[in-house]
C-alpha cells in the first residue's frame, strides 16, 4: 500500500526531473546554435537556402488561407453585424481579427505544420543516419552549420507570413464585403483606418508572431536534434512538433494577448 | 544558378513581407506621416466625455479637420478635458464655435462635431471652446423619461 504511493510519488518526480532536464537541453541547444555569429561568407548562403524552403514554399499555403479566413470573416461578420444596420464596421471587424488574433496564430499553427514538422523530419533523419556525427568527426559544428540557419530561417519568416496573411486576408474580406455583399468600400477602409492603431495593432500583431516564430523553430529543430534516431522515433519527434507547437502558441497567444490588450 | 534562383525568391519574399507591412501602415492603420507641427491644439471641456477617445474624428459639417489628441479629468471642476488637434489648415473657425459630441449611426463611434459660430476672431493654439455640448446618454434619457422627469 505505501510501497505503491511511493512508487507514485517517485514516478512523478521522474517525469519532473525529465521535463526540467529536456528544457535545460533545449536551453543549452539555443544558446549553442545562436551564441557563435558565423562568417557573412559562409553563413549567408545556408541561410537564404533555409529561407527558401521555410519562408517562401510556405507562402502558398499561408496566402490561399489568408484569402479564405477573410473571406468567412466578411460573410459571418456580414450576417451578424447587418442585424444591427451596422454592416459598415465589416472592415473595422475583419482587420482588428486579423491583425490581432488571427494573423499571427493561424500562420504560426500553418507554420508548424508546413513547416516545422519537414524541420524536425529532416534533422531527425540526420541523427538517425548520423550526418550529424559525421560532421562533428570532421570538426563541423552541426549546431551552427545545420541548426542555426533554420532558427534563423523560422525567425525571419514567420513576421513577414504574418504579415503577408493579414493583407491578403483583409484584402479577401473586401472581395467578398465590398464587391460582393454591397458594403460601400469608403466605409469598408474608413472605419478601419479610424479603429486601427499602428503601434496597438499592427505592431503588437508583429511581436506576436515574432514570438511564434521563434517558438515554433526552436520547439522543431529541438525535437529533430533530441529526436530517437530510429524510423519510429523521428516519427513521434514530428508529432510532438506539431503538438508542442500548436499548444505553445495558442497557450502564448493568451499571455501576450492578456498583457497587451488585457487592461482597457 | 539554381543559388540564384533561390536568392531573387527569398529576396521577393522578404520583399513583399516590407510591402505588406506599408499596406498595414499606410491603407489599414491610417498611418500618415506627416511632420509635426502641422496642427494646433484646442481644449474643451465636458459634463460627460461619453465614448470619446485619443484619435476619434472631429469634424465640422461632416469633413474631418481634426483629431482628439487626449481625453483627461480636470481635477477642480471634475469635468472631462478633451484635447484636439486642428489641422493647421483650416485657421479660421470663429473662437465663440461650439464643441458638440455625437454618435455617428445609432451604435457607431463617437465623435466632436464643431459647430461655427459667429466671431470674427479664430480659434488658435492653446484656445479652449466655451460652448459644448456633452455626450447624449441614451439611457440617461430613458430614465429621465421613465421617472417623469423629461420635461424639466
Amino acid at each position: 500500500m505505501i510501497d505503491g504511493v511511493v512508487d507514485r510519488i517517485a514516478g512523478l518526480g521522474r517525469g519532473a526531473l525529465a521535463v526540467v532536464a529536456s528544457l535545460g537541453r533545449a536551453s543549452m541547444f539555443l544558446w549553442g546554435a545562436l551564441a557563435g555569429v558565423p562568417r557573412p561568407s559562409v553563413g549567408l548562403p545556408l541561410l537564404v537556402r533555409q529561407l527558401y524552403t521555410v519562408g517562401v514554399l510556405s507562402l502558398a499555403i499561408v496566402v490561399v488561407s489568408g484569402l479564405f479566413i477573410g473571406m468567412v470573416l466578411a460573410l459571418q461578420g456580414y450576417s451578424i453585424l447587418s442585424d444591427f444596420g451596422s454592416e459598415s464596421a465589416i472592415g473595422q471587424m475583419i482587420a482588428l481579427t486579423l491583425l490581432r488574433e488571427l494573423g499571427p496564430v493561424v500562420t504560426a499553427l500553418l507554420f508548424a505544420g508546413r513547416a516545422g514538422s519537414a524541420l524536425t523530419a529532416e534533422i531527425g533523419l540526420m541523427k538517425a543516419t548520423e550526418q550529424l556525427s559525421s560532421m562533428e568527426m570532421m570538426g563541423v559544428d552541426p549546431l551552427r552549420r545545420v541548426i542555426a540557419p533554420r532558427l534563423w530561417a523560422g525567425f525571419i519568416s514567420m513576421p513577414v507570413l504574418a504579415l503577408i496573411f493579414s493583407v491578403v486576408g483583409i484584402w479577401g474580406g473586401m472581395l467578398v464585403g465590398v464587391q460582393w455583399l454591397g458594403v460601400f468600400e469608403g466605409s469598408y477602409w474608413g472605419n478601419m483606418q479610424a479603429s486601427v492603431a499602428f503601434l496597438d495593432d499592427v505592431v503588437n500583431g508583429l511581436v506576436k508572431s515574432l514570438v511564434f516564430g521563434f517558438v515554433c523553430t526552436w520547439i522543431a529543430v529541438y525535437q529533430g536534434y533530441d529526436c530517437v534516431p530510429t524510423s519510429a522515433g523521428i516519427s513521434s519527434a514530428t508529432t510532438r512538433t506539431v503538438v508542442y507547437s500548436s499548444l505553445a502558441v495558442l497557450g502564448l497567444d493568451f499571455v501576450l494577448t492578456a498583457v497587451m490588450f488585457g487592461s482597457f | 544558378m539554381a543559388q540564384r534562383t533561390t536568392e531573387i525568391m527569398v529576396g521577393l519574399f522578404i520583399l513583399a513581407g516590407g510591402a505588406a507591412l506599408l499596406v498595414l501602415a499606410l491603407q489599414v492603420s491610417g498611418l500618415t506621416f506627416k511632420p509635426g507641427g502641422e496642427t494646433y491644439a484646442v481644449s474643451a471641456y465636458f459634463n460627460d466625455a461619453g465614448g470619446l477617445a485619443p484619435r476619434s474624428r472631429v469634424s465640422m459639417a461632416g469633413v474631418t479637420v481634426g483629431r482628439i489628441r487626449e481625453v483627461t479629468l480636470d481635477q477642480e471642476t471634475f469635468q472631462a478635458r478633451v484635447v484636439i488637434d486642428i489641422e493647421a489648415g483650416y485657421d479660421s473657425i470663429p473662437a465663440d464655435s461650439s464643441a458638440i459630441i455625437r454618435t455617428s449611426g445609432l451604435l457607431g463611434e463617437q465623435y466632436i462635431d464643431i459647430s461655427p459660430g459667429a466671431d470674427l476672431e479664430s480659434l488658435a493654439d492653446g484656445d479652449t471652446f466655451y460652448e459644448t455640448q456633452s455626450a447624449l446618454n441614451i439611457e440617461r434619457v430613458i430614465s429621465n423619461f421613465a421617472s417623469g422627469q423629461g420635461g424639466e
